[in-house]
């Protein structure tokens, strides 16, 4: 798995709460066999008009937001649908990091298995956020994992909270399955427990 | 022993492996697989050589992708043709059961599950589908994951996970009549919010949720993810045991199995970390006017206005949410006409759902305005519909009887809304898009749907005659 360490970044502000995962990444795309290419289409329904041409009016669209690698957004980002194709659209896409008051738990987990980083931060710090992503633009942002630290080049500081595990994955890269499979004994002493040996 | 509750038995009871300040490493009794998440994870075990761990404990069905139309002709759409025919290689390979479009037991993954005894209290299912959370109607512990995660669970038959907190939900009195458990959970959602339940497993309890069938239970617990919690739960009781006694795959020995599963709901005195209490007698017959489930009100009350709500965030969301519905606010819910009615999905597509629907729609014409389709959440739904006359009764009406399959619930097949179409929709999500894009969905139970495909615009079934 890809590891995440420090990443600094442009930040594109979406100004929208409960974005479900059908608008990040529309079914029509769920038919692929592969787990790349998906940045492309990442929301599709809203960074086009009727017509295909792009929409002008759309945040992503915006000639400040090109190279962002950071997402700032509203409560409850990514509900819906479990498909990873979410996180791997935002990922394909550029981002790096996504920054809100809350995720859905399964877009929060997906985030995680593949190398991205989301923020939860209070409502209060998400506003403040807002607010410097209008006054200074180009807005960047630091997302320290080692350090836990988000911060701006103008005094904003804030603490990334993150559960201890998690952290240590995401700052090594290390392979889910590959943890697990280091307790294959414990697997195994569990099925002969419960009668559940093949 | 401190008391628990089901949530806390089920979890001890599947706990393979726990260090301090890490995720546990959780036993995962059945995997259910269908052809969208799970391409990318079979290629995985291909790159990393590795096997399932335990293919007898993996189900596959093909749903959300396939036709609904005439099943004897090849699939128009090539790359939903290859979706399906990697999920049939790829169960081939790794030996995993696979029900086919040709099987009489194909169907949504969520509706054959419990249908053939796959599905058992007690147990720890997951799918790469946010609707698992259906299962937790038997008492299970289920909910839906990730691609990445399906891929674990096939290496290594376990999950890491978070303990999420627990919610009760409870439900106190007898629902009124024309109220049904869709009602119940759409009631629910508005009244938690569409993120009220994250971060928790829910169980649903009291008296309005011990007097549901099984089947209705599974509507509720289907949509706990539409009011954020990954997990929603009911208590095994004697409803459940009826149900499943005599199901294909259920244990040999049933009775034993029964003593065992007595054992699971929650222990008098037990504490959830949180309690909500509700009376079924305030729940009238729900409809969405929004793009999110907790968008909701009764049928006989209006369109909300944004300035109805509280916060800054909400008043937007509403406003964002209008717009796209192309209402202004202020609306009566029964004055909202519409152009499709679409009685199907893993929350409303099994045969109590279509029976209600039929008892409805039995006698009457669906209102020339309205296109309507029923597509039966299973193969075998489908048959025994066919042999109570279901199908008849709504083809005589002017709905189109389909095959099995999610079909309109998400339109990833070519069943679909054309832009600003509107359509009362038995399914879970209203979501922009989500029936097609530019489509208006309303949710509402199957006898709603029914009668609003009738009548062409939507009616307070409490009024049907």
């Amino acid at each position: 798995m890809k590891s995440f360490t420090t990443h600094t970044g442009k930040v594109v502000a979406m100004d929208r709460a409960n974005v479900d995962t059908d608008q990040i990444i529309p079914k029509q795309f769920l038919k692929r066999i592969e787990r790349t290419g998906f940045g492309e289409f990442l929301f599709w329904d809203w960074s086009q008009l009727d017509d295909g041409s792009p929409n002008p009016e759309f945040e992503l669209n915006q000639p400040q937001a090109e190279g962002a690698s950071i997402l700032l957004a509203r409560r409850n980002f990514g509900c819906g649908s479990s498909r990873e194709h979410a996180p791997w659209a935002l990922e394909d896409y550029g981002f790096r990091v996504i920054i809100a008051p809350s995720f859905a738990d399964i877009f929060y987990n997906n985030c995680f298995k593949n190398g991205m980083l989301p923020i939860r931060l209070s409502e209060a710090e998400v506003e403040e956020l807002f607010q410097r992503a209008t006054q200074h633009t180009p807005y960047a942002l630091t997302a320290d994992l080692d350090s836990q630290e988000l911060s701006d080049a103008h005094g904003f500081s804030a603490r990334i909270d993150v559960e201890p595990f998690r952290r240590h994955c995401l700052l090594q890269g290390l392979d889910d399955i590959g943890q697990t499979l280091q307790h294959e004994a414990k697997i195994t002493e569990y099925e002969t427990a419960h009668g559940l040996a093949s | 022993m401190k008391p628990r509750t089901l949530f806390q038995k089920i979890w001890d009871n599947h706990v393979v492996h726990q260090e301090a300040g890490r995720q546990a490493i959780l036993y995962v009794d059945l995997h259910l697989v269908h052809e969208v998440t799970s391409p990318q994870a079979f290629e995985g075990l291909r790159l990393a050589n590795r096997l399932v761990r335990r293919p007898e404990r993996t189900v596959a069905t093909a749903d959300h992708n396939v036709p609904t139309s005439d099943r004897s002709l090849p699939i128009a759409d090539p790359i939903s043709k290859q979706q399906i025919d990697t999920l049939r290689a790829n169960c081939k390979e790794f030996g995993i059961t696979y029900y086919d479009l040709n099987d009489a037991q194909q169907g949504i993954v969520h509706v054959i599950g419990p249908e053939l005894g796959y599905t058992q209290p007690g147990m720890i299912i997951v799918c790469g589908d946010s609707h698992t959370s259906t299962h937790g109607a038997f008492g299970a512990l289920a909910f839906g994951i990730g691609t990445s995660e399906v891929e674990h669970v096939l290496a290594t038959q376990t999950l890491l996970q978070d303990k999420p907190k627990t919610l009760e939900l409870r439900v106190d009195g007898e629902l009124k009549p024309g109220v049904t458990a869709k009602d119940l959970i759409l009631y629910l959602i508005g009244q938690i919010t569409t993120d009220g339940g994250t971060g928790y497993c829910v169980e649903y309890t009291g008296e309005a949720i011990r007097s549901l069938t099984m089947e209705n239970r599974m509507t509720v617990c289907n949509m706990s993810i539409e009011g954020g919690a990954r997990a929603g739960m009911i208590a095994p009781d004697d409803t459940t045991y009826e149900y499943l006694r005599g199901r294909k795959f259920v244990p040999k020995d049933f009775d034993a199995a029964v003593a065992k599963w007595r054992e699971l709901p929650t222990d008098p005195g037990a504490e959830y970390d949180k309690s909500l209490v509700f009376q079924a007698a305030d729940i009238a017959p729900q409809v969405t006017w929004g793009t999110n489930p907790g968008l909701v009100v009764s049928v006989n009350s209006h369109v909300p206005k944004p300035a109805d709500f509280s916060d800054t965030t909400e008043q937007k969301t509403a406003a964002a949410a209008l717009e796209y519905m192309g209402l202004k606010g202020g609306e009566a819910i029964t004055d909202l006409k519409l152009d499709r009615v679409f009685i199907g999905s893993c929350t409303n597509a099994r045969i109590e759902d279509l029976r209600a629907a039929a008892a409805v729609a039995r006698g009457h014409q669906v209102s020339e305005n309205v296109n309507a389709m029923v597509v039966p959440g299973s193969g075998q739904v489908k048959i025994q519909a066919e042999q109570e006359g279901l199908d008849k009764v709504f083809r005589e009406a002017g709905f189109d009887w389909r095959e099995a399959g999610c079909s309109m619930c998400l339109a990833m097949n070519p069943d679909k809304l054309a832009p600003g179409e509107r359509c009362a929709s038995t399914s879970n999500r209203n979501f922009e898009g989500r029936q097609g894009k530019g489509g208006r969905t309303h949710l509402v139970s199957p006898a709603m749907a029914a009668a609003a495909a009738i009548a062409g615009h939507f009616v307070d079934i409490r009024d049907w005659k």
